[in-house]
């Protein structure tokens, strides 16, 4: 069941557009802002609010890699491994992550704080290596880093 | 306007404003393709038909260009040759090849693949990639469709068929790059009553025939023909495949007039009823007062026959709207024509009279699907078609894209760039109204629907044709929305192009279709001295046959049993029917008390049972001969497989019959002497119909003394297929009745109404059917299969009742009680498919859901429908948008028998 909250943030979300449908991406959005991701359950209830087929939500929520699916830690980790990134030594930090959390792409930790996610550029190659965590950006980064900023987010 | 262009150095003869490919294609020229397809554009997203372009006389270099998204123009220059081009299309087929499996041996499309065709075509054969490929998990679609989506290549073709073209919401694209994936959000049945074109329009292994899995065999050892669906009146053209005596598949034929690339699921997959277990297969008989009776042989039989008929110089024969036209004229010669009676209901004979009134005496002129397709302003009036004729209801959703696309013409985008007129035409929808008693699939893309009575809807169609027209009845008491809406209507249609009115039999009401022959013919005398085109009316019937059997003049059922068969002789003959479904059980037992009863059916039923003789008949796979469809439009079937031996085709029984019966009236006749005196003795007929043109069906004459082969030349086992009884292969059953042979032999590249199947050189997938057509998406070579039987009469009659019906007034306590077609388990052949009965749903009563709560109904809860001669408990479906004092009856609720529908009764909650 959707919460009442998140119902409530949908339909308000609804009425800034003509069409019902242009609101889905934010609708997905609120659902993950307050779930951290989106269930089959919460999808067909987004869908049904919003009155297109499911399907056609599925679409769009499979389309950006950003809408979670699947569950996710407390935490997403969004280490870029594009180019600049890539260059500058990403995998060496990807190594980092994995020594410190014990996860690899895709995988969350067996305590469920930390989900580590592959992304393809976050816009911040003048300080590459980068990655973010949540909201939070943390840039030319080396494997050492690793501890301050993890311990940061703890 | 035709001009000309260079491809290779040569020139060639192309349609201006078609796009490159479409023209390539148009002349025979091979050139590889995926995301476009005739019916659904250009989107230009696979890269596969790139060709060079050369913008001059001087350019040597070109430039590469895709063939499906530019204009042929006058004069221009393209190569499909060039090296650099060649090597372009052989690399996006090897990527696109990438995640391909490696398992043609074992894919249901292997050996009709595009895929497969392409990459030959394209000469790519060697796979470099050496890494993982992408998986997927199949979803489980229902009983119709397979899914094996590793095999997919990320055309897109099936979501813009699916969604785009069929108006489906449950199948879509999701993910992205090379994790895409097509399929519904969760496993579960595909809704869309067109789902199964999705076999022919993917072009690779991904969505199959499940039906044709149970019991698979390969394109090559199918034995096909060329075949009319049964199952509903519109006639979509099919083909058949035959193996071991069963058949395996149907698949669409083209006809640009009629179902142009595509079938319904009924039309598809209702073909196994001809397989069934159920089947008649032994002639039968039983003395009269005996309760059991036995099998006879074919000699027997005869005999039977003849002193059954002999005796009697009154026979008594019911013909039927399921049986061919050739059937239901060797039945009314042997019992003469003054006892040759029509083998539907009262009400049904009076729903036909009615459209058989507006066919020929209208001014207007009945379209085909085609035209449907192109109408641009549409009156829906008293049912949905998606139930009772499906492929109509998908012309419509074509017909509603009509004057938005105008626009986009407008502004210089070629209809073929779909994804550039969709992006200009977004939502908009040309004018469809919708008046019917319940909700229909088609109201998703209405301009209005409104729900009424048939009553009611009669006086919003009159009432619309009255502001065409003041000729027309004026409609008195009318409310005020509903004169207001008939004036929206009035003008939608009038500022139309091609404006068209349908309707049909399958509301039950005459008045209904009275309506709509008056608004259609209100329009073409609106615009009589105008220079528009003229209006079209579209009126379905119920069966695959109706008007066929219409058109032999029939008298009614009706009167027959009225009477009680009084003055008429000791011995009826049933032609494949059952008098139970059409006819209340006492009459028909008045009728058949003391009287011998000779059946001739496929399938057993009531009246069967009742039978003293039982000839089992051919099914439609099993023989020849011809439908007329609904829009008069006389199509042959051929045979894809012999009968068994005690099987024959139900003409070839009564002939059999006469001449055994009266030897000197009725010599032997072949299928062709038959149609030719059909054709003498049916005005309709005699012109189309002449000695040249039936003869071109069943004989040699058109290639060359041969006979088109039903086996492709490389049918394989063809001497190891009896060798378990006999190691002497048996030579091939003869046919008399078509010009196609049961063998490998013969004259292989037919054209116009003969060709079995698509094949072509380097084509071994459905779209050999290119190479079938004089244009690409028009007309096959050898003309498209069928002739038209009824054009609108000059200056004909007007066609408007005397005067409006009354308001339907519902009383208390009381329901009219209205049939309610069903796709799926609403027609008694396909109802015998087991692919078919897995999709019918509970027969549910719908009633409005305000008169639900008055009786204290929930949906699910079950009711019980009593009226004189009739009482029925089910459960009900409750709706908003239905008609209070109205509830819908599904028809053909196995069981139930006959149901004078529509009819008063009284409802209430069934006790516990
Ligand atoms: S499933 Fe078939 S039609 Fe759909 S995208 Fe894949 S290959 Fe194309
Ligand atoms: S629309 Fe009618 S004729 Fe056409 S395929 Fe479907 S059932 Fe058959
Ligand atoms: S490549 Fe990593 S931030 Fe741009
Ligand atoms: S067919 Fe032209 S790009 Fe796909």
């Amino acid at each position: 069941m959707l919460s009442d909250q998140v119902q409530k943030e949908i339909r308000g979300e609804l009425e800034h557009y003509p069409t019902p449908r242009a609101a889905c991406i934010e609708a997905l959005k609120i659902v993950q802002k307050h779930e951290r991701w989106v269930s089959d359950e919460a999808l067909q209830e987004v869908a049904a609010l919003i009155g297109i087929a499911a399907a056609e939500l599925e679409g769009v929520a499979t389309f950006y890699n950003l809408i979670y699916r699947q569950p996710v830690g407390e935490h997403v980790i969004l280490l870029c491994d594009s180019v600049s990134c890539w260059l500058t030594g990403c995998e060496k930090i990807r190594s980092g992550l994995r020594e410190r959390l014990g996860v690899d792409y895709g995988q969350t930790t067996a305590d469920g704080r930390y989900t580590l996610l592959p992304m393809a550029c976050l816009g911040n190659c003048d300080h590459a290596p980068s990655l973010m965590i949540d909201e939070d950006l943390h840039q030319d980064l080396t494997p050492e880093a690793l501890d301050g900023i993890l311990e940061e987010v703890e | 306007m035709r001009i000309r262009i260079l491809v290779d150095g040569k020139s060639f003869g192309v349609k201006q404003g078609d796009n490159l490919l479409h023209a390539c294609l148009s002349n025979g020229l091979d050139l590889p393709y995926f995301c476009w397809h005739p019916l659904l554009g250009s989107v230009g997203s696979c890269r596969q038909c790139a060709v060079k372009s050369y913008d001059s006389e001087d350019d040597q270099e070109g430039r590469m260009v895709m063939a499906c998204m530019e204009s042929a123009t006058q004069g221009c220059r393209i190569s499909i040759d060039d090296p650099e081009a060649v090597r372009f299309r052989a690399q996006v087929i090897e990527w696109l090849m990438v995640n391909h499996p490696h398992d043609c041996a074992v894919c249901d499309e292997g050996g009709e693949c595009h895929l497969q065709d392409m990459t030959v075509m394209t000469g790519h054969d060697h796979r470099r990639y050496r890494f993982t490929k992408s998986t997927h998990r199949n979803q489980d679609l229902g009983p119709f469709i397979n899914h094996e989506m590793n095999r997919c290549i990320t055309c897109y073709r099936c979501v813009r068929f699916y969604r785009d073209y069929a108006g489906g919401e449950d199948l879509n694209a999701f993910g992205a790059h090379d994790r895409m994936y097509f399929g519904r959000q969760s496993d579960g049945t595909l809704e869309s009553p067109f789902s199964g074109n999705l076999v022919e329009v993917c072009p690779t292994g991904v969505f199959t025939d499940k039906t044709f899995k149970a019991h698979y065999t390969r394109k090559w050892d199918l034995q096909t023909s060329p075949s009319v669906c049964v199952h509903c009146s519109l006639g979509c053209n099919t083909l058949l495949g035959e193996r071991y005596g069963e058949v395996r598949r149907v698949l669409n034929r083209y006809n640009a007039d009629v179902n142009g690339y595509l079938l319904c699921d009924r039309g598809r997959f209702g073909y196994d009823f001809v397989n069934s277990e159920q089947r008649i297969r032994e002639p039968h008989g039983r003395q009269a007062g005996a309760a059991a009776g036995e099998d006879l042989d074919q000699e027997a039989v005869l005999e039977r026959c003849a002193s059954l008929l002999k005796t009697d110089n009154s026979l008594v024969g019911i013909g039927s709207p399921r049986a061919s036209l050739e059937a239901n004229f060797a039945l009314r010669e042997l019992v003469g024509a003054d006892h040759f009676y029509s083998g539907i209901s009262a009400q049904e004979y009076e729903l036909e009279g009615a459209v058989l009134k507006a066919l020929r005496e209208g001014p207007v002129r009945t379209p085909s699907l085609r035209e449907v397709e192109s109408a641009d302003a549409v009156l829906l009036l008293g049912e949905d078609p998606t139930d009772s004729a499906p492929m109509l209801a998908l012309a419509l959703r074509q017909s509603v894209r009509q004057q938005p696309l105008r626009e986009a013409m407008k502004a210089g985008i070629p209809q073929w760039h779909d994804s550039a007129v969709r992006g200009m035409i977004q939502d908009r929808k040309g004018p469809l109204f919708v008046a019917t008693p319940v909700a229909t699939a088609l109201d998703d893309i209405a301009t209005e629907a409104l729900r009424a009575a048939p009553d009611d809807v009669a006086r919003l169609g009159l009432a619309v044709a009255h502001v065409i027209d003041p000729q027309a009845p004026a409609v008195g008491g009318l409310a005020a929305a509903a004169q207001a809406l008939a004036k929206r209507i009035a003008a939608a249609l009038l500022s139309a192009e091609r404006p068209l009115v349908v309707s049909g039999t399958a509301c039950g009401s005459t008045v209904v279709i009275q309506a709509a022959a008056a608004v259609a013919t209100a329009l073409s005398v609106a615009r009589a001295q105008t220079e528009v085109d003229p209006p079209l009316l579209f009126l379905t019937l119920s069966e695959c046959n109706s008007l066929g059997l219409a058109l032999l003049n029939p008298k009614p059922l009706a009167q027959l049993l009225k009477s009680g068969g009084k003055g008429v002789g000791g011995t009826a003959v049933v032609l494949e029917n059952d008098l139970f479904r059409r006819a209340p059980a006492e009459q028909v037992d008045a009728l058949l008390e003391g009287r011998s009863l000779v059946v001739l059916d496929h399938v057993p039923h009531a009246t069967t049972e009742r039978a003293h003789l039982v000839l089992p008949a051919a099914t439609f796979a099993e023989s020849s001969g011809t439908l007329v469809n609904n829009e008069g439009r006389a199509q042959q079937f051929h045979a894809a497989l012999a009968p068994a031996a005690a099987i024959r085709p139900s003409w070839s029984w009564l002939r059999g019959a006469h001449a055994a019966a009266r030897p000197l009236e009725a010599p032997p006749v072949s299928l062709e002497d038959l149609r030719n005196a059909c054709a003498a003795a049916t005005p309709e007929l005699a012109e189309v119909w002449t000695p040249a043109a039936t003869a071109e069906q069943t004989q040699t004459l058109r290639y060359a003394e041969e006979k088109v082969p039903r086996a492709s030349f490389r049918a394989s086992g063809r001497t190891a297929m009896h060798a378990h009884l006999n190691v002497h292969e048996p030579s091939p059953p003869a046919d008399a009745d078509s010009a196609l042979a049961f063998t490998m032999e013969g004259f292989s590249s037919p054209d116009g109404q003969l060709i079995p199947s698509y094949w072509a050189p380097g084509w071994n997938s459905v779209q050999a059917l290119n190479k079938f057509q004089s244009e690409i998406g028009g007309e096959q070579r050898g003309g498209d299969p069928g002739v038209r039987l009824i054009e609108p009469r000059a200056a004909g009659p007007s066609c408007y009742p005397d005067a409006a019906p009354a308001a339907y007034a519902a009383r208390d306590g009381e329901w009219l009680v209205l049939a309610l077609p069903r796709i799926f388990g609403g027609e008694e052949l396909s109802n015998g498919s087991p692919a078919l009965q897995e999709r019918t749903p509970e027969a549910r009563l719908v009633l409005h859901a305000e008169d639900g709560r008055a009786l204290g109904l929930e949906d699910g809860d079950e009711v019980e429908v009593s009226a004189p001669g009739c009482s029925l408990r089910l459960p009900v479906t409750l709706l908003d948008d239905a008609v209070p004092g109205v509830a819908m009856l599904p028809l053909g609720i196995p069981g139930k028998g006959y149901l004078a529908l529509p009819l008063r009764a009284s409802i209430r909650r069934a006790p516990a």
